[in-house]
């Protein structure tokens, strides 16, 4: 502990609490600490504790976990929602549904990412920083409306129809609106920005004695890049790719406005079961399977972003 | 390197992909008719209809006083963990800390306003507070995924400021908490204002979670929209959005005016 000089107003305090058995110091960590142990971290292990608990008409409308009987207290669980969620299909399509339209809108994200962050990577100084200010400001505007715009584009009588029916391109309207089709659409579109960031990052680091010295071993630009360039911005491409895959699980919005009715998504499914079903226990069942299947994107993420952050 | 066409032309066709919903929505703002495809002339009366709805303006007037308050708590709640993050040292609980710092920024929306709806829930049916739901469990949602955008930003421009003048005011005497607010402070100042924004967009813009924790008679602005467009395309909603756009535009300009400025001096 450090000596306290007279006239600070922290003097009281502090010696007061240093008595207590506390110094600044911990307090300080305690603040944001305890905020998010309450409110992020215990929320969860309530999810847990719901998820096994049985749906009762009542207030709040699961199975108490503790029940206190003649001979103490007791535990009732049950696995049932899992259960549940197994033997109804549509709890597994939704599912599988999910990983599928996550990893095509990946690919597709990382198709038109990589070569716009290497093209924005490769620009001159200012025209540099303008374009990534163009990647980051629909980022700023509303994303609910971001989407809501794809409807007037993509519905039957939509923009998209009328400029290719007038261009005699089609003859008929195409229908997209209501379909995967529009949920890949906003997908991309929606986490295109997050694909191109971190390989920004990567990419604007590329040395270009590297390249060079490949085209001087005989090395075609081709050659070069499949062997030179893609390995050495791998971390970008998992970053990237993690920070889209991830969102796109638990998609709602986007599936909820653009989708049909047979769009299935494992986030949407969730909201029917709580909004509309008032099912909290396989509500909370599902989130937790949702987390299951995260788990091993999240780690990518992370072990991507710290490779990331040791080259730098 | 041979620079092909490939690569310009695939970025301009990303950023028109990025670029042609928004502007689309600003032209459809001024169409006199209902119907996106109809053209019915220039008009401005959706801006009319936009500023008399009270449904749209109540949800936005409880939607800004959310995100001031949510913002200015997430700032303050975010440098603080940055601080303990960076300049604490190895403390117990550190890895505890950064792991809770990080979660919020990749856990899906859903699975956060689920769980935090069943804490408010277990925490009223317990001791009674929060008492019912609203603007008060909307804001502490709020705060707590914002504070993990503050940390990041607040962290990385922690980490590359010098600590050496942090250090010398320390070994001229300066206490701790002198040291953060004459030294620290003012050098994170940006940092700080940056994260408070991204707070404030990303509370204003949030539906699901706010769907989840609040109430009766607290319907923010990105609930009343999503009932609205549910229902399909509403010109008002266009004249709300291009409103959006224009206050985004104008305060990014500004802040790169100033950003510009800073560099050359």
């Amino acid at each position: 502990m450090t000596t306290l000089r007279s006239s600070s107003p922290w003097r009281l305090t502090a010696s007061g609490l240093a008595k207590l058995g506390l110094n600044g110091r911990a307090l300080v960590i305690a603040v944001p600490m305890i905020w998010l142990l309450v409110f992020f971290l215990i929320p969860f292990l309530v999810v847990l504790k719901i998820s096994v608990a049985e749906p009762m008409i009542a207030r709040p409308p699961y199975s108490p976990l503790f029940i206190e009987g003649q001979d103490g207290w007791s535990i009732k669980a049950t696995l049932g929602n899992y259960a549940y969620l197994f033997e109804d299909s549509l709890y597994i399509n939704a599912y599988l549904s999910s990983i599928k339209i996550a990893f095509f809108s990946t690919v597709f994200s990382l198709l038109i990412g990589y070569p716009m962050a290497y093209y924005i990577a490769r620009s001159p100084e200012p025209k540099r920083s303008l374009l990534l200010i163009l990647i980051v400001l629909p980022f700023w505007t509303s994303f609910l409306l971001r989407v809501y715009a794809w409807i007037g584009i993509l519905k039957g009588k939509g923009v998209l129809n009328a400029f290719l029916l007038k261009l005699g391109v089609i003859n008929e309207p195409l229908i997209i609106m209501q379909t995967d089709i529009a949920v890949y659409i906003g997908i991309v579109y929606t986490y295109l920005p997050f694909m191109i960031l971190p390989l920004y990052a990567n990419l604007v680091k590329l040395d270009d004695a590297l390249l060079e010295a490949s085209a001087d071993l005989g090395a075609g630009p081709i050659s070069t890049f499949f062997r030179i360039t893609i390995p050495l911005s791998l971390p970008g491409i998992v970053a990237g790719s993690m920070l889209v895959f991830i969102p796109a699980i638990g998609e709602f919005v986007i599936p909820a406005l653009l989708g049909g009715p047979d769009t299935l998504m494992i986030g949407k499914v969730l909201w029917t079961e709580f909004f509309s079903n008032r099912d909290w226990p396989v509500a909370s069942a599902v989130a937790i399977a949702m987390l299951v299947l995260l788990v091993i994107p999240i780690m990518l993420l992370r072990l991507a972003q710290s490779k990331q952050g040791d080259s730098a | 390197m041979k620079r092909g066409l490939f690569l310009p032309v695939v970025s301009i066709f990303g950023f028109l992909f990025l670029y042609v919903p928004i502007v689309s929505l600003v032209i459809f703002s001024f169409n006199k008719s209902k119907l996106v495809t109809v053209w019915g002339g220039w008009s401005t009366k959706w801006y009319g209809e936009l500023l008399n709805d009270p449904q749209i303006l109540g949800a936005a007037w409880i939607s800004l006083k959310i995100g001031v308050v949510s913002a200015t708590l997430a700032t303050v709640l975010g440098t603080i963990a940055a601080m303990v993050l960076t300049r604490f040292g190895r403390v117990r609980g550190r890895g505890l800390l950064t792991g809770m710092v990080t979660a919020p920024l990749v856990m899906p929306e859903v699975i956060t306003g689920l769980s935090l709806l069943l804490l408010f829930v277990a925490m009223e049916a317990s001791f009674g507070w929060p008492a019912g739901r609203g603007m008060l469990t909307i804001i502490i949602a709020h705060t707590t995924f914002c504070m993990a955008y503050v940390a990041v930003v607040v962290q990385s421009r922690l980490t590359d400021m010098d600590d050496a003048i942090e250090e010398a005011a320390a070994d001229l005497g300066a206490r701790p908490v002198r040291v953060f607010f004459d030294i620290t402070l003012p050098m994170i100042a940006p940092a700080l204002i940056s994260g408070w924004l991204l707070s404030f967009t990303l509370s204003l813009d949030d539906l699901v979670i706010a769907s989840f924790v609040s109430g009766p008679g607290a319907s923010t602005l990105p609930m009343v929209i999503f009932s609205k467009v549910r229902l399909g395309v509403t010109p008002e909603i266009n004249a709300l959005a291009t409103l959006i756009v224009v206050v985004v535009a104008v305060g990014i300009s500004i802040s790169w005016f100033f950003m510009r400025k800073r560099v050359k001096t």
